[in-house]
């Protein structure tokens, strides 16, 4: 890999100019008009523009960042995550100008991507899916046939869905009736296919995804990370390692990921995400993202590996430096997402202009931004700020350093999530890691209630 | 007859329909009442609709579509009785 292009922007650009430095690669940088002062754009060897402000006309546009790529010579391409990460004729259409994609082969992420076609390759490598139909339904009359073999409550999914778009939950055969037709028609609209799945409906969820990396073909996992803390299912705080699982179940579902992706000949990083009963201990496959997670930082802090770099490594084609013996976890890593949003306003992203700010550091702790004092943020991209993540001995001490990281993060003039985080950081339910997919949901509204 | 300006309540990028394949809320001329949506402001991946906030004739779109506004500017005019 002589140079290597970055087609993203913000904290992962950021993030993925240090790595391919580290490694010794140059890197080029495109940016939208409005970042042409960000850091991403500073920071990288060499940087173009390619398009104005809205992501659509910019980060979204393949042909202009394969453009750049020739004009300035490089010859790899890292997607980041969001925009053209998933995009299989995007990886395709990197390979066809003869440059590498960082990531899966296009066919992959193709496969991976259609969640009806994935479940199947899940059954293929023996990993539990959650009950449901093998594949989409034909319409209205076959899905409540099949939602009355699966059992009550049901959820309705987009095959070709993703960013929680698409998914109804449904407790009985006339709100099934009445959803299906809704949920298909908006799939057809948002995806161009309104192919729909069904599956059982678990109730008190956690989602688990286990970080698996893969060269085509040895696979090894580092782990899994705990998701459950989200609203409107946008994950706002991870951890690694789950605090809710047993090692047993640990054992069975690290096991699973790697099946999975030797079946795909899995090449790059992924995550394999599972649900799983809390109530029965019971995990099943729900999806695999094809990329490098907003989430991934917790898994580097507890495995020391820097997931970008052998990313990086295994696109240039080398073959995985570790086995899985060599893999090790020590003690507990949780990040936070700290957004431009407005916790006192529902949530409202705020854009604009910032002044001063104070991030988080000192021992342990880790800030992924891409906040500079006097930044803007412009009102085109996600609300995202910084990621503040903490490593601890335990999880009593990285929940403790925690508090002084989110205590340390200060941001002039665009209201921020900080310190809604910090207050969620007391909870009790927080420290003894009781807590479901639909927790933080609740605790937001009774909040607002008792306002 | 007064003039009414609907301003956007954010600053984003304002549409004039709720997706792309599907007509805009509202043409020159149309009749509005207090919560019709004229328009959506996408910020940062996130959409508001915009309400007419008056009843009456909306006579004119002052930003055009996909235009990048900010809070408090106007976007079209409603003649109200």
């Amino acid at each position: 890999m002589r140079r290597l292009l970055v087609a993203n922007r913000g904290e992962i650009a950021v993030r993925i100019i240090r790595a391919a430095r580290d490694l010794g690669i140059p890197t080029v940088a495109v940016h939208s008009k409005a970042d042409a002062g960000a850091l991403h754009t500073r920071l990288a060897d060499t940087s173009v523009e390619i398009g104005p402000s809205p992501a659509s006309k910019s980060y979204l546009v393949g042909d202009a960042i394969l453009a750049a790529a020739k004009d300035t010579g490089a010859d790899a391409v890292h997607p980041g995550y969001g925009f053209l990460s998933e995009r299989a004729s995007f990886a395709a259409a990197v390979a066809d100008a003869g440059l590498t994609f960082v990531g899966p082969a296009a066919a992959t992420i193709e496969r991976m991507g259609d969640k009806v076609a994935a479940r199947e390759v899940a059954r293929a490598a023996g990993v539990p899916t959650v009950p449901g139909t093998p594949g989409g339904v034909a319409g209205v009359d076959a899905a409540v046939e099949a939602a009355r073999e699966v059992g009550y409550p049901v959820m309705l999914k987009a095959a070709a869905g993703g960013g929680g778009r698409g998914i109804r939950v449904v407790h009985d055969e006339a709100a099934l009736r009445t959803a299906f037709g809704q949920a298909s028609h908006e799939a057809q609209k948002a995806f161009g296919d309104g192919t729909m799945y069904l599956e059982r409906y678990v109730e008190l969820a956690r989602h688990v995804e286990v970080q698996v990396l893969g060269d085509g073909t040895e696979a090894v996992h580092l782990f899994e990370r705990e998701c459950s803390l989200q609203r409107r299912r946008q994950k706002v705080v991870e951890e690694a390692v789950s605090p809710g699982i047993t090692e047993a179940v640990r054992e069975a579902m690290t096991t699973a990921a790697v099946d999975l992706c030797r079946e795909v000949g899995y090449t790059s990083a992924g995550t394999v995400e599972f649900l799983v009963d809390d109530a029965t201990g019971e995990f099943f496959f729900i999806e695999m993202n094809t990329r490098i997670q907003v989430e991934h930082p917790t898994t580097e802090l507890v495995t020391g590996i820097d997931l970008v770099a052998e990313q990086l490594r295994v696109a240039a084609g080398d073959p995985l430096r570790f086995g899985q013996d060599a893999i090790a976890r020590r003690g507990h890593a949780i990040e936070y997402r700290v957004t431009a949003e407005d916790p006192d306003r529902d949530f409202l992203p705020q854009p604009g202009g910032v002044g001063r700010i104070t991030l988080p550091s000192g021992p342990w702790v880790r800030c992924d931004t891409w906040l500079e004092p006097d930044a803007t943020v412009p009102p085109y991209y996600d609300s995202l700020l910084a990621k503040v993540v903490v490593w601890g001995a335990d999880r009593d001490e990285a929940l403790a350093r925690s508090r002084r990281a989110l205590d340390e993060f200060g941001v002039d003039g665009v209201p921020t999530t900080a310190g809604l985080l910090r207050t969620l950081v007391d909870e009790p339910w927080v420290a003894s890691a009781d807590f479901h997919t639909s927790t933080l949901e609740q605790w937001l509204t009774s909040r607002k209630e008792t306002a | 007859m007064s003039r009414h300006e609907i301003v956007s309540p954010i600053p984003g990028v304002f549409y004039r329909r709720p997706d792309p394949d599907s007509p805009p809320f509202a043409e020159d001329g149309a009749s509005v009442t207090d919560d019709s949506p004229v328009g959506l402001v996408e910020v940062m991946k996130s959409f508001h609709q915009v309400p007419a906030g008056v009843s009456g004739t909306l006579v004119e779109f002052l930003v055009a579509d996909e235009d990048e506004v900010d809070a408090g500017q106007p976007v079209a005019v409603v003649e109200t009785q």
